[in-house]
């Protein structure tokens, strides 16, 4: 017969090639979840002796390696909560505007290549960007309200895609139910549409701040303080700021070696808050997808 | 009085929808206009002069010769085709040297006239002095003529250094270099890496291990770029250069893995969607060929899904150039053309966000590095425009 | 000759019950056609004679399957020999992104043969078997996708064929065809059981009485009759059976 059959090997050879690569990729694989926790356990355990009471509630002293991070948190805090207040109902709208509203293929195309040349767009750029645009040519100088722009600019592109795509999982029938029924397309966005989208709304803004409470490159020329002992007074002061804080002790503070346990505090506070907001999502995720399956 | 209302409403969601491309828009007309002005800058320092004896036949010095001629590396007019005369380098401080505080007189009137002197008397001499020094009426010297910084001086230039007096020097080419060296050395690092996860979570991996690597890897994309930084400057640094006994851990490759494990996040992510998008029937046919699963994923799945994994790879390499903070803590900062994987290197970023803070705005220096953002930010564009084509592409 | 003998089969989908007992032998070299309303099982079955149901998460089979005398869900019983001998073809045609003649070979370079010689005229007995040869054979290194659906349908089943199996499987091949290919798929199958044993799950009753010997009729899950086609269709013993072919439901 056919030689298929006569080669009895080759199945034994094909199944240990197998074998060997998805051995090879399951090592990978594991040693890629290893790396991951090798960096969250090396700053949670170098950290973690460093985090207290104090450290958290006051500010720098002694060159900045002694004393605490306040004025750093508060920083990062007003931050998330300027560029928010920019970025929430703007990336929002936009996304309602591209999924119920832009009826035109072509321009939807367009902004979505744009969206996604923006989100293509590095860090640093956008700190130019602010720098000119916010610092020098409106003449708000480094403040809080120039950062705030500049982070909430850059992350418009994640909020527009998760709104966007959580308003394409709702199925049109529901949408023809209110129509039907006599409401308004703008009733039927605010009363139908966007009640069931909001659950993956929500979790693509947590994810957006979790991304703006890290970033360092937009606000090191719009916003961020080298060191402010007392905290900003108004949006138009500059102020002190997590990353950027970690960034200065860790390679140009007066005396780096003493302030290497600033740093790794520093390091745990940022790591906390990213761990933070990636559960609330996944949380807030299974808890609306479980619900949905139950109705 | 509702119908208003609504319109009032659809009208700012209209706007909102335009935000994004507004932005780019914006972006790159300040980058553009912060830029733009460097080829309209002189390249010796504005408000200053450089003068030479009367029968120096040298006339034009491009911002490099200037260097080299005022750091000492020339000593001589010959070496660039003049005659043959020592060089004799004359700053403006050094006029003390030359002349009393009397002869200057006391409000420093007598300063231009001084200067015409020395320029006359010292054959071989090069000055560089303020322009409100520069004798009005009977200057016995030769002024050079203002150059200007040119397109080809900026993109072909081989050195980088922004603060040298009298001519700062923009020379794009060791940054780029350092750039693409550390992105690409992240990218054949991090690619096997990817790729090998992105097959395990989209065809070898059950449901629930899946599930638990996914928000790992989503972790792994939402640490903080400064803290990887930090995590290579007090781990990844210390460690290569003791492992590989270098005299500074600082080095391209120490970038190159920071970059790859920042890289890994995207690459999975993009390549284990395109797997999925493969078929099932597809790979049913194979399996029911007789083929093993993992002759189905390199014959069918991959071939199948490989725009969407050279997407992924495309992204990556967007992601590692642009990256700031991790490579500008990790990489040493050297701005020479690199030779080696194991040197400090400088990149785009990098130049940018150590440099900024201390260039004057409106000065060359600042419009030099406004068109390194805007060269970082063309380069990105074709990055997130080639992903557009690449997947937008019929397979076969 | 028993080809295939199914013996007290269960089969769950989860806690859905899909197969009900079904035992069933098939001789070599006859064609069988299973038949019944969507949803009866007759494609789960289909899918169980080469461990094709292996491949969806949380199902579980109770009973025996033998081809040719082995156990196939035996422990040790590898997957891929087992396929190798049992070929299937698609509801759809399926042929991979690559060119028609390495659709066909590709069987066969997956199982290690890579003899260029044989390689080729193996796909050109292949194509000719099934009747695609003339139509194809100035294009065979043009893409698959280029070739109609009756053409793509033909063509995957030339690739199953290339490595020699025993069986055939077929389920509905024809259900995404126009008349003219299914006609030319049908007389395929004659021609073909003179050489390999062949199951095939239709909807259409005439393609089941025109192409098979036996007919087994599914109904939720359960094997109600099974029996030389010309008596199922014109004298079935079950009511329920009856009624299907008369059209009374599915």
């Amino acid at each position: 017969m056919a030689p298929v059959q006569k080669v009895g090997n080759i199945d034994a050879k094909k199944r240990s090639s197998q074998k060997l690569a998805f051995g090879f990729f399951t090592f990978l694989s594991y040693l890629v979840v290893a790396i991951l926790f090798v960096i969250l356990g090396f700053i949670i355990i170098k950290g973690g002796s460093v985090i207290s009471w104090d450290f958290l509630t006051k500010a720098p002293e002694d060159g900045m390696t002694k004393g605490g991070i306040y004025p750093a948190i508060v920083g990062t805090f007003y931050l998330i909560l300027g560029s928010s207040i920019i970025s929430f109902p703007i990336g929002i709208m936009s996304g309602i505007y591209m999924n119920e509203y832009a009826t035109n293929g072509k321009l939807v195309r367009f902004i979505r290549i744009m969206t996604n040349n923006l989100s293509g767009v590095p860090s640093v750029v956008f700190g130019l960007f602010g720098m000119s645009l916010f610092v020098n040519t409106l003449g708000w100088g480094d403040s809080i309200i120039a950062g705030s722009f500049t982070l909430a600019l850059m992350s418009l592109p994640l909020i527009i895609r998760t709104t966007e795509e959580a308003l394409k999982s709702i199925d049109d029938s529901f949408r023809h139910g209110s129509l039907a029924l006599g409401a308004t397309k703008l009733q039927t966005i605010r009363r139908v549409v966007l009640p069931m989208a909001f659950p993956n709304i929500i979790t693509g803004l947590i994810l957006s701040v979790g991304r703006v409470s890290g970033e360092t490159a937009p606000i090191l020329f719009t916003v961020a303080a080298y060191f402010l002992p007392q905290l900003p007074g108004s949006i138009f002061d500059q102020c002190m700021a997590l990353p950027y804080h970690l960034y200065v002790i860790s390679t140009s503070g007066t005396d780096i070696e003493a302030s290497r346990g600033m740093a790794y505090g520093t390091a745990l506070v940022l790591i906390a808050i990213v761990l933070v907001v990636n559960l609330l999502a996944n949380a807030l995720r299974n808890y609306f997808a479980k619900k949905v399956k139950m109705n | 009085m509702k119908k208003f209302f609504e319109k009032i409403v659809e009208g700012g969601l209209l706007i909102s929808g335009s935000v994004s491309s507004f932005t780019i828009l914006l972006i790159v007309f300040f980058l553009f206009k912060e830029a733009g002005g460097l080829f309209n800058t002189p390249a010796t320092e504005e408000g200053y002069v450089l003068a030479v004896n009367e029968k120096n036949d040298v006339t034009k010095l491009s911002p490099e010769k200037i260097m080299d001629i005022f750091d000492g590396n020339i000593s001589n007019w010959k070496e660039i085709n003049g005659m043959d005369q020592e060089i004799l380098v004359f700053r403006f401080s050094d006029l003390t040297n030359y002349y009393s505080e009397e002869e200057l007189g006391d409000e420093f009137q007598y300063v231009p006239e001084k200067i015409s002197e020395l320029v006359a008397k010292e054959p071989g001499i090069i000055a560089f002095f303020p322009k409100q020094y520069l004798l009005e009426k009977g200057f016995q010297g030769r002024v050079l003529p203002e150059e200007k910084i040119t397109p080809g001086e900026f993109f072909g230039g081989t050195k980088w250094y922004p603060t040298s007096t009298p001519a700062p020097i923009f020379g794009l080419v060791p940054l780029l270099l350092g750039t693409l060296l550390v992105s690409i050395g992240a990218i054949i690092l991090s690619l096997p890496f990817g790729v090998a996860v992105a097959i395990y979570m989209a065809e070898i991996a059950s449901k629930r291990t899946r599930d638990l690597l996914k928000p790992i890897i989503e972790l792994l994309a939402g640490i903080p770029s400064v803290v990887y930084g930090f995590f290579g400057l007090v781990v990844i640094v210390p460690l290569i250069q003791k492992g590989l006994h270098l005299p500074v851990g600082e080095t391209a490759f120490a970038g190159s893995v920071v970059l790859a494990i920042m890289a890994l996040p995207t690459i999975i992510t993009v390549a284990e969607d395109a797997m999925r998008t493969t078929p099932r029937a597809m790979k049913e046919a194979s399996l029911a060929l007789g083929a093993t699963q993992w002759q189905t994923i390199y014959k069918v799945i991959i071939p199948y899904s490989i725009s969407g994994i050279t997407s992924a790879i495309v992204l990556g390499i967007g992601r590692a150039i642009g990256e700031t903070m991790a490579v500008l803590m990790v990489t040493g900062n050297a701005a020479v053309i690199p030779t080696s994987f194991f040197e400090p290197v400088r990149t785009i970023p990098a130049t940018i966000a150590a440099e900024l803070g201390e260039a004057p705005a409106g000065g060359a220096h600042y419009e030099a590095l406004f068109l390194l953002g805007a060269v970082l930010f063309l380069i990105t564009l074709i990055l997130s425009i080639s992903v557009e084509y690449i997947s937008s592409k019929r397979k076969i | 000759m028993i080809k295939i003998d199914a013996q007290n089969v269960d089969f769950y989908y989860g806690d859905f019950h899909a197969l009900k007992n079904i035992s069933m032998q098939i001789e070599a070299n006859t064609s069988v056609a299973f038949i019944g309303p969507s949803g009866c099982g007759k494609s789960t079955f289909l899918r169980l004679f080469n461990r094709m149901n292996d491949l969806i998460p949380d199902t579980r089979l109770e009973g025996k399957i033998f081809i040719d005398g082995r156990n196939i869900y035996e422990k040790g019983e590898k997957v891929d020999t087992l396929r190798k001998n049992v070929g299937m073809v698609f509801q759809k045609a399926n042929p991979f992104p690559k060119t028609i003649f390495e659709n066909v070979a590709y069987g066969l370079r997956v199982n290690g043969i890579n003899d260029k010689e044989y390689i080729e005229e193996t796909v050109v007995k292949s194509l000719k078997q099934v009747v695609l040869w003339d139509e194809v054979k100035d294009k065979l290194k043009d893409s698959a996708f280029a070739l109609s659906g009756g053409q793509q349908q033909r063509l995957c089943i030339a690739r199953a064929l290339a490595i020699s199996p025993s069986i055939l499987l077929m389920d509905e091949p024809t259900s995404a065809l126009d008349p003219i290919s299914t006609s030319k798929i049908e007389d395929l199958v004659h021609e073909l059981k003179k050489e390999y044993t062949i199951v095939i799950v239709t909807h259409n009753m005439q393609q089941a009485a025109r192409v098979s010997d036996k007919t087994g009729y599914f109904y939720l899950g359960e094997l109600i009759e099974y029996g030389d086609t010309r008596k199922i269709f014109t004298n079935p013993e079950k009511e329920s059976t009856q009624n299907y072919i008369t059209g009374r439901f599915g």
